[in-house]
């Protein structure tokens, strides 16, 4: 590593910074006591009493629903828009706007969502938390599959039709494969994202079926609890989890 | 090769023309290629080289024409029409009894170097156990014996054009189509993989067609070349006769050196390569006089380059040994008249 001189000071300022609050977060979460603020010994009672938590737990299992089930639906949708877009439009207009949910805010997209569906007779409930992330995280798996498809040499595909492969087995054998890192990496990312999506889901969601963003956003409204902070731990581990072995498999079927 | 090779059509180009807008990128192209041949279609980028031979293979559709394979001889290829005419412009390419190789290779980045090469066997529902001793023998004739549990990315050039060489020739098509083989390959890999090409062919006993920019890889390659320009075809010959007896302008331009001088000869131009030229201090007897401006020396050879007074071109010399005249001085240039081209002076 190259030496930093007088730049180590805003990089630790800069990290310091990122990762203080976390660290207070998680080490409190372990704090016996009931304040957020003084330590008063170990303990994993809050853990327990997370677990036994019913309302987080029935927004947990929300959670899950949608997560999945957008992860699903998106990863699926944005891959074929991904190859639709780069293999048979080739224009940067059609292109931007297939990824503009990813980047338009999710205010603007939630209020036009709610509109939609209020439009079209759709009710509110957890199917139109789940629709609602399927149409940003479908933008966000393409735009990973189209930088993909960008980088691999377009005459693969043309290869395997020489060899004697037909349209459906070229694709099978060919095309998916090649962009596999791309599609799992685009799938981990809708389902963190989905995860702990608050703004879209609190504005189309029904009101019987909250999903665990919104069962902590009401709780903390009567102050942070340690068991917030516990919640607030595990999510944190499972999205390290996720991003790190997403690294992990685009590393690995990249070096081949 | 046979007597009897030589002489059978195997691949005949008709009328073939194509145009993407206003862009004509072949016209009226006219090619028969024989059984066994190794066949070039060489010329400068954009003259239509490329779009000929992804028609053969089926990733171009042509306006107008016909390109079929002759049925003559025994050819080995699995296909529809064996032993008859086939239509090819009628087939998708994965039914077309001709394979491709890549200029970038197209090798499978996910299978290693045998699955790459079992693909296209695969594919024809062959048995697991032909599969692998068709493999194991074409392993064995581009030596990749030891890279084959290998994949694409750990190999070098050299290597990636062998393993794609074996998956198009473990299909035993009747006609490999080969485009720009060698360009990714530096200069010394690139010598030599021109010999092992050649050795490749006399021993599968493919024909090969292959697409080059580069005039003297089609000449130490091919048995016969077919120059291209601006979607036409502008001469089709052996390499000597190309070199000694241009059609036009253009291919004695494209191919070898030489000096076209105008005027010298009325509507015509006259090509004087430069081992024809003879250079000396003799003024009396010469047909030009001018001044030396340059002088290369090769080490084997040498060449001098003259400006006559009020032409363009320089006319180049090539004599053994080292330069004889210094720049500056005045000498005599002359030539046999057997040995300058005449060509009709193009509008």
């Amino acid at each position: 590593m190259r030496n930093l001189g007088w730049l180590r000071v805003p990089f630790i300022f800069t990290y310091a910074f990122l990762y203080i609050p976390i660290a207070v977060l998680v080490v409190m979460s372990f704090n016996a006591s009931k304040s957020p603020f003084v330590w008063t010994g170990f303990s994993t009672q809050w853990y327990t009493a997370l677990f036994n938590n019913e309302l987080i737990r029935q927004g947990f299992i929300n959670t899950m629903i949608v997560a999945v089930g957008a992860t699903i639906l998106a990863t699926i949708l944005g891959t074929l828009l991904a190859i639709g877009v780069s293999r048979y439009f080739r224009s940067a207009i059609v292109e931007a706007y297939s990824l503009a949910p990813a980047i338009i805010p999710d205010l603007v997209l939630a209020i036009g969502l709610l509109a939609f569906f209020a439009l079209v007779g759709v009710t509110l409930s957890l199917f139109s938390v789940l629709l609602a992330h399927v149409v940003f995280g479908m933008a966000f798996v393409a735009a990973v599959v189209i930088a993909r498809i960008g980088q691999t040499d377009s005459s693969l595909e043309e290869a395997s039709r020489d060899l004697g492969a037909g349209v459906v087995t070229t694709f099978r054998k060919i095309t998916l494969p090649s962009l596999a890192p791309a599609i799992i990496a685009g799938a981990l990312l809708v389902f963190t994202l989905s995860l702990d999506e608050f703004v879209i889901a609190y504005f189309t969601n029904g009101p019987t079926t909250p999903t665990l963003p919104i069962v902590i956003y009401s709780m903390v409204r009567f102050g942070v609890t340690p068991e917030i902070n516990a919640l607030a731990a595990l999510l944190l581990l499972v999205s390290f989890t996720i991003v790190i072995s997403a690294q992990r498999i685009t590393r690995l079927t990249d070096a081949v | 090769m046979t007597l009897d090779s030589t002489n059978a059509p195997l691949l005949r180009v008709s009328s073939v023309s194509k145009a993407y807008g206003d862009v004509v990128a072949l016209d009226d192209v006219n090619i028969e290629i024989q059984q066994n041949e190794f066949f070039a279609l060489l010329g400068p980028s954009g003259c239509g080289k490329t779009t000929l031979l992804r028609s053969i293979a089926g990733f171009e559709d042509p306006d107008a024409g016909a390109i079929t394979i002759l049925g003559a001889g025994s050819g080995t290829g699995s296909g529809p029409g064996e032993g008859g005419q086939i239509d090819l412009l009628s087939l998708p390419p994965n039914k077309r009894p001709v394979n491709l190789m890549f200029q970038s290779y197209a090798l499978f980045p996910h299978m290693n170097v045998r699955k790459n090469i079992a693909y296209g066997l695969e594919r024809e529902g062959l048995g697991k156990d032909e599969i692998a001793e068709r493999v194991n023998e074409v392993l064995i004739t581009t030596g990749l014996t030891d890279k084959a549990d290998v994949r694409p990315a750990q190999l070098s050039g050299g290597q990636r054009q062998r393993v794609a060489l074996a998956r198009a020739i473990v299909k035993r098509p009747r006609l490999l189509l080969l485009d720009e083989p060698l360009s990714a390959l530096d200069r010394k890999v690139r010598a030599e993989m021109q010999i092992e090409l050649k050795r490749l062919q006399h021993e599968v006993g493919i024909t090969f067609v292959v697409v080059t920019h580069d005039q003297e890889e089609a000449m130490s390659m091919a048995d016969r070349i077919a120059v291209m320009h601006e979607g036409r075809v502008q001469q089709i010959a052996d390499p000597v006769t190309l070199y000694s007896q241009p059609a036009n302008v253009f291919v004695a331009d494209f191919i070898g050196t030489g000096s076209l001088l105008h005027g010298i000869v009325a509507n015509a131009v006259l090509l004087l390569r430069p081992e024809a030229v003879h250079i000396s201090a003799e003024m009396a007897g010469a047909q030009l006089h001018g001044e030396v401006v340059e002088t290369h020396f090769f080490g084997g050879s040498s060449t001098t380059s003259v400006r006559v007074a009020e032409m363009e071109t320089l006319i180049v010399a090539s004599h053994p040994g080292a330069p004889k005249f210094a720049v500056g001085e005045r000498v005599g240039i002359s030539w046999n008249a057997d040995d300058a081209i005449l060509l009709e002076d193009q509008p």
